[in-house]
Order: C-alpha cells, then structure tokens, then sequence
C-alpha cells in the first residue's frame, strides 16, 4: 500500500493514556506503532484491512460518560480526534479470547511437528491472549493437502482462513492460480489442481500465512526451530535490487532465506530467485579444499602459492559483479589497476558504464522501490522485469493502484479499508506501459505494450523525447501505432505527478539506455519531475562499475596476445562470458589459472590454483545496488575446509606478493574507501567491527540457541570455542547484547511475545515505513552536472533474425539456477520466434541453433508477441552457449 | 470444450453485463444444464471463456451448493431440511428417501438414476414439507407413504 | 384499459388468483397495471422518491430500513455516475418465509413495474431480478413478462415516449442464504463468491460493478407502483400503524391452514394466527413463534395481541424480519428446533470471518449433543457465550447475529429444556427419527 502519512493532529485515548496519532490511520497500526501488543491475523501492514478474523477487537465509547462502550475491530477503526479506546475492557478481553478459542477448535495440535513451531504467529498471539484449554470436544474439520511445487509446502488443516495468502498472491501479487474454494468452515485455500504455484513471488505466502499451511518446502525437508538458526543480515546476491535477506544457518548449512525488511527496498516481500536462491550454497559439489594440479593443498601455501606467481608478474586479474567490493578491490590492489578487469564481456561493461553515468548526471530522482511503488505513470522500456528485477515488478504492480488510492482519497475511504477502496476503484489503474521484446508478466496490468528489437523501443522513446522538445529530431521510420503510442505515453507522463521511467542493461543496448536518459532530460524541461530506476544484470554490477576496469573482451584479448602467464579469476565463470572456443583457447595460453569461486564452474575445472570462496552466506562484503546503495552483508556461520572470504584469500596472498592489504574487513574496506573516492561511502554501509551495543557485540545465535555442545559430539565431546569474528560487530555466539543493534546489523527480528516474522514491526520507526534507526545502506552517487541529451545512432531496420536476450527468473541467474529446487523451475533451452519468421517450423519442435558454428538443440517456440526481425535467445540458461555480439543465428530442424 | 450451445447460451448472459466475469455463475449453470455436473475440463473451458483463471472459476463454483463438482444422478433430489420442513416432519421424510434409494444424503443410487441432496428453505413453508426433483417441488409430504413417495420417484426415470 | 374506480385493499395480492397463471399484460394493463409507471414517467425522478418518503414504506426484506430514504442516498444530478443499478432482492432463502414466492409467481409484471420506476427515480438504466435457483416458476413467469414487456417497449429505450432507457435481466442464483445480504447479493451478481462487503461505500455509492446500485426486496417493488398510482396518503391509510401499507403475513408450523395472507401493517400475532392460520392444530398448545423467518427472536404466548409492524416487534425484543411466522408447538422438541436451525446457519455461513465461520459449528455441535443425549452441563455457558460472541458488532455481516437470536431467545424462554438436556436428561421423545439426522 502506498503510504500517505498526515500530520500527527489527532488525539486519542487508549486504556486512559492519551497519544498524539495520525488521524488517518487505523488503531491496530498505530496501537502496534505505540507498542500495545494487539494481537490480529488477517490484517497485513502491505495488505491492509479487512476485518475477516475479529481477533483485534478492542471496546470503543462515544463519550468520557460512556462505560460500556462496543466492541471494535481495531483494524477498521481510524483513530479519529478524541477517539477512547480500551484494549482492557472486559468485552474486548473476552472477545479477543472468543476469537482464538474458535480459531483453535479446528487447528491440529501438531506445533511440535510443524516447520513454524515456535516462529508462528498464531502460536504467538494464542499465547498472548492466554488460551491454553480446548473446551470444544467435537471433531475437526479436515482437508487433503496439495503438492504446490517445489517451493512451498501445504498442510491445509493449520487453516485458520485469515484469507491472508490469497489477498497476497492474487490481489497483491497478481497471481491467479490459488484461490479460496469451498464455503463456511469448509473454506479451503490452494489451487484448483496439485500443480506448480506459478506466481513468481510465491515463497512469500510463507511469510504472509500467520501459521503453517503453506511453508518453506526446502526448510521443511530438514527445518531446526527459529531459535537454533544462526542468522546474520544479508543482501540478495541474484539480481541487482539488493532486496535484503536474513538467511539461517544450522550445522553448516543454509536451511532457509526469510525477507529482511527494508523499508526503501524490499519491503516485507521477495521474489523466489531470492528467497530460494541459497540452495547451491549447499551443494556437494561445490570446491571446499584448495587444490593446486588438481591436489589438496595446505591453505598457507596456496595463498602464497598465489602470491608467489603475482611476484613473478605478467599477471591478469579477472574480477566479479557477483562478488564483494572487498573482493573486487583486493583483487584489483593485488595485481595493479592496469591488470584488473572486470569480469563483464565489452558489451555489459559498456552498459553499465552508461548507467552509472546516467545516474550521476540524470535530472531524474533515482527511484527506490518503494518510491517506484507510488509512481502514478511508468514507462518500461526494455526490461522484463518479472525475470531480471522481479521484486521491481512487484512494486510496479502496487503503483498501478494509486489511482485507486486518489478516488478513495477523494471518497473520505481510508487507503488501508482495502476491499473499500478496491470496490470503489474498480478497474482503475495508473497507466503503465511496457515495451519489451516480447509479452512480459507485467502486461495484465500494462495501459498499452510495445514489442521491439532494443532499437525499435529505443526509437518510440526517441519520439516521446520528441513530443517533449521539439528541438530534438523525431524518430526515423515509425508507423502510425507506434506514433500513437508514443503520443499516447507522452500525455500519460505528462499529465502523471510521480512518473518514472525503468529500463536496465539487459537487452545490451547502450542505446536504449540512453534514450531513457533523454526522456529524462525532455521531462525535466518539460517541467514534470521524473524517477529513474536503471537495472544492470548483477548484484555488484553499479559496484564493480565504480571500482572501474576495463573488460573480460580486453582481458582475453591480452591473454591471446601471451602478455600473460597467470591469470587470477574471481567469482567468474569465464565460459559465460565468452564464447568457449575463445576462453579455451585463451586458457591455453596460460601458465597459472587461479580461480577463486564458491562454485564448481567449467572455469574452476580448469583452474591450476583453485581456492575454494565462501558463498554470500559465508562471508562478508559490500554490494552496491541498482540505485548506488552500498549495503554489507554478513557472514551467517564459518564454514567446513578451506572455503573463506574471496578477499581474505588474496589478503592471505598479498604478503607473498610484497603487498599488504590488512587482515581484516574493516582494513580492506579502508583502503578501497581511500583507493577509490567514489567509494568512500561504503565505510558507513554499516558500523565498523569495533561497534558494540552496550559494550557488546551482537549475537547471531538467538537466546535460546540450543545443543552447542551436542552438535559437534560426534566429532569431539568438548564445546568447541566459537568462531572469532574480527571483522564485524557480530558474534558466533548467543550470547551479546541484543536490542537496539543498528538496522543493518539486526540478526533476528524477535521480541518478547513476538516469535514469527510479524516481529519486525517492532523494528520499525513506523509500521510500513523505515526501520528504526534508518533503512541500511548508504547511496554512493554523487550527482553531477545535469546532462544533455545523448547523440544517437543510426538507427538501423531489422536485418535477418538479430539476437534479442530474454531472460529467466529461473535460469538466467547463474548461482541461484544451482539451487535444487529452482533447479527444477528452469526451462530447457528453447529460441522465440514471431510466427513471420518461423519458416515453416512448427512451434515446440526442437531446432538445431547455428550461430557461426556454435550448434545447440532448442525448443521453438513461436510467439506472436514476439518482436518481428529478432530470435528471442534466452540469457545465461544451461546449454545455451555465449553468443558474440550482432550474432546471426540459423535454426534447421533437429 | 464448450458446446455450441453452451457457447450461445453464455454469450447471451455475457451481453447482460458489464464484465465477463459476472456471468461466471450463469456459465457454470448452463454447462451444468447440458451435463448435469461440472468437471475440472468445464471449469478451465468457462474460464478461458471469461477471461478468468480456472482457479477463479473454481472458487466461485465450489461456494455455491447448486453447482455440482461431482457427477450427479439423472435426476436430483433436494429434500428442504429448514425448520418448517423439519418441524412438518422432514426428518421422516428424508429417513423414508433414504430407505426407497438405499443411498445416504449426498450419495447417488447405484443405478446413477437419483442423488439425494439436503437444501435449504424451498420457500413453501405452508406446505411442508416439501422436496424438489429436479425443477419440480412436491408439497404436502407431512404424512406421505411409500406407496405415495414411491408414485413420485416413478415419474423420474 | 381501464382506470379503477376504487383503490384496492389489498394492492400487492389484488392481481393474484390462486392456482391460476398470473396475468398477462394485456390483462395487467387492464387491472390497473403500469398505471403507476405512466404516472411515475410524468413526475421529476426525486419527486417519485418524495413520494416513496411520503409514504412511510419500509423495506419488507427484514430489516426495514425506509426505501425512500435509500433511493435519496443514490448520487443524482449532472455529476452522478452515468451507469446506476436497480436489483431486486429476490432470493427468499429465509427458513418459514414464502412471501415473495407469492408475488413472484402470482404477479411478476407488479414488480416489473416497481422496478422501472425504482429505475427512474434514481436514474439506473439496468436492473437485475436476482431469484434464488429453486424458484424455478418463478423464473420461467418472469422471464415471459419481461419479454413481453420487452416487446411493448415498457423496457428497453425511450419507455412510453418518456426519453427514459431501462433494461431489465433476470439473474438465477445458484444457492447460498447469504445471498440475501445486500452487499454479498452484489458480489454474487458480479458473478463471485458471495461474501458481504465493508461498508461503506454503502451500495447506493459504490454497488454492482463499483456503481450506484440500489437493492431492494420484492414486495417492497410491489408496493411501488400502487404508491405511485395512488398516493402517499391511501398507502399509510391501508396500514394500522405509523409504516405504511400492507404487510403479507405467513404463517407455518402445526396450523390448521398455514399459508400467507396480505394484511394492513400491525396486524396482530393473534389474528393472523388464529384467524387466518385457523390457530394450532387440535391437541396441541403454542409454545412460541419466530415472527419473521429463522434469524428472528422468539415470541410466545404473551406475545400474541402483539401488532405485527417494525417497531412493536421489536419493543417486544424480536424483529418482524419478513413476517412471515413460524410457530412452535408444545409436542415439537424446541432443542431439535434450534439445532435444526444452527445446522442452517452453519452451513450458510460465507466462511468470511471467524465468529460466524467456526462459532456456528460448534453451536451446532453442541446443540446435535443436547438434542441426541449427550450433552454437558458446561454446554450451556459455551452456548450463552456465543450469543455475545457472535452479536451484532462482533461479526463482519449480520448472519450470525441473525443466528444467535433464535438461540439466545430460546435459551431464556425455554430453559428448563436446555438445562434438562445439558444434565444429560431423557432426550425428548417423539424425535427418535430426528436424532438420527
């Protein structure tokens, strides 16, 4: 919901105590806010109010004369001035009582087989209100679960039918396929047949379920109470939004991601790349012992080992936009800024570095997601959102509701009566607009699409400039849709409060790129103020790109030339790069193949020197986000073997190599803050290791932790001392202070009473908004001069079936596409094609794929969305190889 | 797939309102007309029909008590269970039914010749009680025979 | 066609001939009928609503809430919505009520006309019947009125030359009691689940399809036409109260001749009982009565010189609901008669909230324990407690306040059966084929 605070001018009185409040707010929100422990079930801080369970129902009196007063639903009642209320009075009390004693006639007492047992909100609030004896003797309603997939589980008789996981995934999250069958106590909620829920954003009914019908299947397979996780704040590694995550650690391995709220960020909710992305952090195959030819050795001497060949010189690094900052930057310091490259092909770099321009010099506001969530006007060009920054897409969704939240302004219906103002507004949405190369998961709610080539869409956004400023040419060859289209966009922009334009990197055009920046400028001097939120492909994309470094292209360039004998290859699997006659052949070429990664990759199968890298969840580092948000992760636990941080092996090197970068985090991060003043930012991401709270540092493990000594038995009987940790304020301890740690250092959202993830609105400055203390992170770019316009190119009419990328949720993300579970979501490969050019073949038969000799089996399909002049090749999927750029590609029949 | 006549029949009732949706409950009828039930095809064919999801068109069949998700008899009787009825003497009638088709309530006769369905409220309270096969209401059945039960069933075969 | 020298007694059943099929419009027209319509198509909208003001009629679907008023509440003017809607409540799923069955088959063009000036006066160009599933005459009656009134062009565009367009379909349910909450109708007719909605916006704002909608019951439309022919002052002379009109009364249970009978407003229990019913049947005695349908409080004995109109019934500590009484003998078990009814309710419950989803149940369980022998003594307390518990305010609709007042009502008339039962005392005879349900 998109929120709209007013001034604090109401007075209301609760239990006697008169509190200043917000008078367009409802009193669950505002009692929660204050502190009051009220307990509820259906209502949802991003769902808002239906009044479906009755459980916050508190006594309401006209008058300081009235004593009886009536029993309210706290959450459809706005705190209007001079409002009494009583969370006390006996018939609240009581009916508060009622409700849960009702909700539990039918709730198995299964708590100690339940993945929620003891993080369970309705155990929570049962407990809170004090029911502890079942009077109701009769039978149970019972239901048959579904299998929903392979990420949530489904046990129906936990049912308490708040209705909450429905009101998510369809009127939240857009979804279709589950739904509330049945009537009366017989209200059964799941699909209309067992089958895949195909929402993307499904793992979130995980969280938004109050109790444990639909749980984390992974989790589920092997879950450990809420309290033995060892948890650490962490950010997602699988897209570039930087959606926060809290990720849980039991003997030695992730067993689940659960959100992290971030109030400009994420919110309460994630996309399931990121929160099932984990899952290859815990795969066998994964390097855990350094191995030089192929050989275990010492870790000692494999870091000198490296140090040793950097020494001896005519060296190459290769680094990472999936690795840390730290990782980066150490490997960049270790073999000189002129042999450092970024681990991007000449194409991507190129479009990152335009982005990062464009974000320095834009007139336009960079759009957090939640500030995307109350654009009333967007304009996609070019992104498919669903697959490369779903939880944007998510917030896109949300901002199409804001014109249902201005008639419900002007109807006096508060934003939060959510079924008030959906009936009132109906159909009525924002105008979104989505140019893309083919049909995107966003079009159900998108005013008018547009399919194109990358030029094409470039091209309609060139004649939006146009309508804007007529000083600017208008665009070459349009036909009169388009030109419709295009006017069409330009009134809706013009006419919006908050319009925002998205584009990113993945269609690999700088061009587009740019013509979404000379949109921005034509707004800007049109007198309308724009957003602008520009996704690059990786979670370090923006960081890597400040860090700065030339590309993979020059680096394997180098390396054909044999200017180089040793080659140091950072969290980079350089066969997705490039196409894999080029990388063997330039492997070839060298001496010392050193690859550091947390992943079996065909690069580290080559590797002379393999140093095992500890995964995002095993180390800790910085990121910088799509908006230039610096944000540090933490390492969840120390992990088996050899296995440490990236940066941490090249700092164990460095002394070989005569250099000293530290041996700590706070060191590295120093000397890139002082290496790189675009950078220096990144210091205050979050508090450095010497930080304590109350003179102690911060506890991953939760109070009850239990079964320390026990869980190492088998191996020694003695409780092993825990892992020191000297390179955060955070401890592999349960013991340490624990409230008031800074919002990006929190563990754990809990609170007394407050066991499940409802907890975190007792973090929270106010309910919805930031976290106290302030959202994480630290905004990097500074703004420059304001651009002018970008020259174009020549725009060019489609030549022969020219590669278009599309993208996966599932697949095109290389790490998350490891995981088990999402390793069953991935398609096979397959190639899209509009109907005009499928040349006689029929759709989903497989076809051979020539591209300049490169040959691979696909699936076609033929689409009549589908942009004319392109084959859609999907990005990064396994057994789709690396193309060249302007790749024409062949398709025969198998 | 959607009969010819199906199709027809829906579009008429489409033409009645403002958003395809709304004719979800009539769509679901006319199909149920000509089949006598609704199977998990029809719910995805009427869906697809409407511009909803079958998931949509499932919840809004299951609620209602008069669409069938089940293969029914060729002939269905509701025997009103509300308090008139039943102060009228309807538990006896509904024992006798019971005992004529040799089926509980909500069970089909082997012969899958009737199902015997409780309802509510028929709205003939004066005449009570009363059961309904098919679209035909049978009043007066307060001190009702086999041989006189037995006369009405026959006309259903 | 001819005008009528005498306004009828009995309006809303005067077209009506028992057993025969109900008047075509020929025959309609010659009876009287549409001569409110032309009068209605001659007067400004808002001065149709005065006039339904005027004349004190209340809405005859239970609650009684004043159907001028609501027809005022409806945005009009050069800024109102230009798509309204008018529908008629006709989903009678009340236990005991048959009224509107009557209307419905006995004379389905008198609530086409209502409609159509209902229509007119708050400026909707479509209106829907919603007819619950099972009156399938009904169904079939209305729809061959509407055709022909189709066919007369007294629906479709430009009605009698009036410039005003009014199209009217007849939507069948497909079950569901809640159907008759207003909002739940809506949502039903827009073709989902039938859950009632928040208030507000009240329908007459935001109703079908997000549209001004106002839904009234069926013989409250009836009424409409007569008003408008007649005039304020003849509809509150036919009442004996201060609401207006006449009431049709029914009466079901042990009576000599059950049936349903229009009468003036605030006509007594007793004389619609023993006069018209031919009172209980011989041998048995009146224990109690719901007077309106199921979801009404009982009555009893005392209760009998009560007038049957809005206010009195409700100073006595029930509701009229839709008048149409259900009477309790004294050799009919009131333990299985309150089951029967929470089994009702249970199975009715939309499922939308708690009180009424999961509190219904275990009243009905409870109730199937003292009924069948098994009860307990902590029992009683459970059923007391969901009186309060599922009270009007506690719940998100008023079904399972409407269940709870039969409960609660029986609980203090007829306690020493309740506690006889819950002390595990001898299970009322004469109900052996009950228990087994």
């Amino acid at each position: 919901m998109t929120i709209s605070r007013k001034p604090p001018d109401a007075t209301i009185q609760i239990d006697g105590k008169i509190h200043a409040v917000d008078p367009s707010r409802n009193l669950l929100e505002v009692a929660l806010e204050l502190g009051y422990d009220l307990p509820y079930f259906c209502w949802h801080p991003a769902l808002g109010s239906v009044g479906a369970c009755r459980q916050c129902a508190v006594t309401q009196f006209k008058d300081e004369n009235d004593t009886q007063g009536r029993v309210v639903m706290a959450c459809m009642t706005p705190c209007t001035d001079k409002a009494r209320f009583s969370l006390a009075h006996a018939d609240a009390v009581t009916m508060r009582a009622a409700v849960i004693e009702f909700l539990m006639t039918n709730h198995p007492h299964d708590c100690p087989v339940c993945e929620e047992g003891g993080a369970c909100h309705l155990q929570d609030m049962t407990v809170m209100i004090g029911h502890a004896y079942r009077r109701y003797r009769h039978t149970k309603r019972t239901h048959l679960n579904q299998d929903l997939g392979p990420f949530v589980g489904h046990e129906m008789n936990r049912c308490i039918a708040c209705y909450r996981c429905v009101r998510f995934y369809r009127e939240y999250a857009g979804g279709d396929d589950l739904n509330v069958f049945g009537a009366h106590h017989h209200v059964y909620f799941g699909r209309a047949s067992d089958g895949v829920l195909e929402s993307p954003f499904s793992g979130n009914l995980v969280e938004v379920c109050p109790t444990g019908v639909f749980t984390d299947k992974p989790y589920g397979e092997s879950y450990t109470r809420k309290w033995d996780l060892q948890q650490a704040p962490s950010v997602c590694h699988h897209c570039a939004l930087g959606c926060n995550l809290m990720p849980g650690e039991r003997y030695g391995r992730i067993k689940r991601v659960e959100n992290r709220y971030h109030g400009a960020l994420n919110g309460y909710f994630l996309c399931d790349r990121g929160r099932y992305g984990y899952q290859y952090t815990n795969a066998d195959d994964r390097p855990r012992r350094a191995l030089l030819e192929g050989a275990p050795i010492a870790a000692a001497a494999a870091a000198a080992q490296l140090g040793a060949w950097i020494e001896q010189g005519r060296v190459l690094g290769i680094g990472s936009p999936r690795a840390s900052l730290e990782a980066n930057h150490a490997l960049r310091a270790l073999v000189g800024d002129a042999n450092f490259h970024r681990g991007v092909a000449a194409s991507e770099a190129a479009c990152d570095d335009a982005l990062v321009q464009i974000l320095r010099q834009t007139p336009a506001r960079i759009a957090s997601i939640r500030e995307a969530e109350s654009a009333d006007a967007v304009l996609v060009l070019g992104e498919d959102l669903l697959a490369t920054g779903a939880r944007l897409a998510l917030a896109l969704r949300q901002s199409v509701r804001n014109a249902a939240f201005a008639m419900a302004d002007a109807a006096n219906v508060p934003r939060w009566q959510d079924h008030s103002v959906r009936l009132l507004a109906q159909h009525a949405k924002c105008p979104l607009f989505v140019l893309s190369a083919r049909a995107t998961g966003l079009d159900d709610i998108a005013k008018r699409t547009y399919h194109g080539r990358p030029a094409d869409l470039a091209r309609l956004a060139q004649e939006i400039v146009h309508l804007f400023d007529y000083t600017q040419p208008r665009a070459p060859g349009l036909d009169d849709d388009a030109i419709h289209l295009a006017h069409d966009i330009a009134t809706a922009l013009r006419t919006a409060q908050r319009p925002l334009i998205v584009a990113g990197t993945s269609a690999g055009s700088v061009a587009l790129l740019q013509e979404a920046a000379n949109l921005c400028v034509a707004l800007d001097k049109a007198g309308v103020a724009p957003s602008i939120a520009l996704l690059p492909r990786a979670a370090n994309s923006v960081g890597t790109a400040l860090l700065g470094g030339d590309d993979a292209d020059a680096a394997l360039a180098r390396i054909e030339a044999g200017e180089i004998d040793t080659l140091v290859v950072l969290e980079t699997d350089l066969y997705r790069l490039a196409p894999a006659a080029r990388v063997d052949a330039a492997l070839a070429r060298v001496e010392n193949l050193v690859v550091l990664d947390a992943l079996a990759t065909p690069t580290t199968a080559k590797a002379t020197l393999l140093l095992p890298a500890g995964s995002f969840a095993e180390t800790d580092g910085t990121l910088v986000n799509y908006e230039g948000r610096a944000q540090r992760y933490f390492q969840v636990f120390v992990p088996d073997g050899d296995v440490r941080e990236s940066w941490r092996w090249l700092q164990q090197a460095a002394p070989a190599a005569g250099l000293d970068l530290g041996d700590t985090l706070d060191a590295l991060i120093e000397c890139c803050a002082q290496a790189h003043p675009q950078l220096a930012g990144i210091v205050d991401a979050a508090p450095s290791a010497r930080f304590r709270l109350a003179g102690s540092r911060i506890p991953r493990q939760p109070h009850r932790y239990s079964g320390r000594t026990a869980m190492h038995a088998h191996r020694d009987i003695h409780e092993p001392r825990p892992p020191q940790d000297a390179d955060t304020p955070l401890a592999f301890t349960m013991e340490g202070a624990r409230s008031g740690a800074p919002p990006a250092q929190i563990p754990i959202f809990w609170a007394p009473r407050w066991n499940s993830v409802q907890s975190v609105n007792k973090f929270q400055h106010e309910i919805n908004g930031p976290l106290r203390g302030g959202d994480p992170g630290v905004l990097l770019l500074a703004r420059e001069a304001s651009a002018t316009y970008y020259e174009r190119p020549a725009w060019q009419p489609a030549r022969e079936l020219e590669v278009v990328w599309l993208h996966e949720l599932f697949g095109s993300e290389e790490l998350s596409a490891r995981g088990a579970a999402i390793a069953t979501r991935v398609p096979r490969p397959y190639v899209v094609v509009h109907p005009d050019h499928a040349n006689g073949l029929a759709d989903d038969t497989t076809v051979i794929c020539d591209c300049g000799g490169q040959r691979w089996h696909a699936k076609l399909r033929i689409d009549a969305t589908m942009a004319a002049g392109a084959i859609g090749v999907p990005y990064g999927l396994p057994g789709v190889p690396v193309l060249p750029v302007d790749a024409r590609v062949m398709l025969v029949p198998a | 797939m959607l009969s010819p006549d199906e199709t027809r029949e829906i579009d008429v009732e489409l033409s009645h309102y403002e958003q395809p949706q709304a004719a979800t409950i009539e769509a679901l009828k006319i199909v149920q007309k000509h089949r006598g039930w609704v199977s998990d095809e029809a719910v995805a064919d009427i869906a697809a029909k409407l511009g909803s999801s079958p998931a949509d068109v499932d919840a809004v069949a299951t609620f209602y008590n008069l669409i069938y998700r089940r293969p029914v008899g060729r002939h269905v009787i509701h025997v009103c269970d509300s308090v008139s009825c039943w102060i009228m003497g309807q538990p006896r009638l509904t024992e006798m039914l019971k005992q004529r088709l040799g089926v509980e309530l909500g069970q089909t006769t082997a012969d899958g010749r009737f199902t015997l369905l409780p309802i509510c409220c028929l709205g003939t309270c004066d005449r009570a009680p009363a059961l309904m096969i098919d679209s035909d209401t049978h009043r007066d059945l307060e001190s009702v025979d086999a041989a006189r039960l037995d006369a009405i069933l026959e006309r259903y075969t | 066609m001819t005008q009528r020298t005498r306004p009828p007694d009995k309006p809303l059943t005067d077209r009506i001939r028992p057993e025969h099929p109900p008047y075509g419009l020929a025959d309609y027209e010659r009876h009287g009928g549409f001569q409110g319509l032309r009068a209605a198509l001659k007067m400004a909208p808002q001065d149709v609503t005065g006039l339904i003001k005027a004349a004190g009629l209340r809405g005859r679907g239970g609650a009684g809430f004043p159907t001028g008023v609501k027809w005022g509440l409806v945005p009009m003017g050069a800024d109102a919505p230009k798509q309204k809607y008018i529908v008629a409540n006709a989903d009678e799923m009340e236990p005991g009520t048959f009224k509107d069955r009557l209307l419905l088959e006995g004379d389905p063009l008198q609530l086409i006309e209502g409609m159509i000036i209902g229509g007119y006066a708050i400026g909707a160009s479509v209106g829907y019947i919603f007819l619950r599933a099972e009156y399938v005459l009904a169904a079939e009656r209305l729809r061959a009125a509407i055709r022909e009134c189709r066919a007369r062009h007294l629906l479709g565009r430009d009605i009698l030359g009036s410039g005003f367009d009014f199209e009217l379909y007849l939507h069948t349910s497909a079950g569901r009691y809640i159907c008759g909450e207003e909002t739940a109708l809506i949502s039903s007719l827009e073709g989902k689940r039938a859950i009632p909605r928040a208030k507000p916006p009240f329908p007459t704002t935001a109703g079908l399809f997000g549209k001004p909608t106002v839904v009234n019951n069926v013989e409250t439309l009836c009424n409409v036409p007569h008003i408008v022919h007649y005039g304020a002052d003849w509809f509150r002379r036919l009442s004996r109260c201060g609401d207006g009109g006449t009431k049709i009364y029914g009466a079901s249970g042990k009576l000599r001749r059950p049936g349903a009978w229009e009468l003036p407003m605030g006509t007594t229990v007793r004389e619609i009982l023993e006069e018209h019913a031919g009172g209980l049947r011989a041998g048995l005695k009146l224990r109690g009565f719901l007077p309106g349908g199921a979801s009404t409080d009982f009555l009893t004995a005392e209760h009998l010189d009560l007038p049957m109109d809005f206010d009195s019934v409700a100073k006595a500590g029930s509701r009229m609901g839709t008048g149409t009484m259900i009477v309790l003998d004294d050799q009919t078990d009131v333990i299985g008669m309150v089951r029967n009814l929470m089994t009702f309710f249970a199975r009715e419950s939309c499922g939308w909230c708690t009180p009424c989803r999961d509190g219904l149940p275990w009243g009905e369980k409870i109730l199937a324990g003292l009924h069948t022998g098994r009860g307990q003594p902590e029992d009683l307390d459970v059923l007391r407690q969901l009186t309060r518990w599922l009270g009007p305010g506690r719940t998100f609709c008023a079904h399972a306040p409407g269940a709870m007042e039969p409960l609660q009502s029986a609980l203090k008339h007829f306690r020493v059966d309740f506690e006889r039962a819950a002390n595990r005392g001898v299970p009322i005879a004469a109900t052996a084929l009950q228990e087994s349900r």
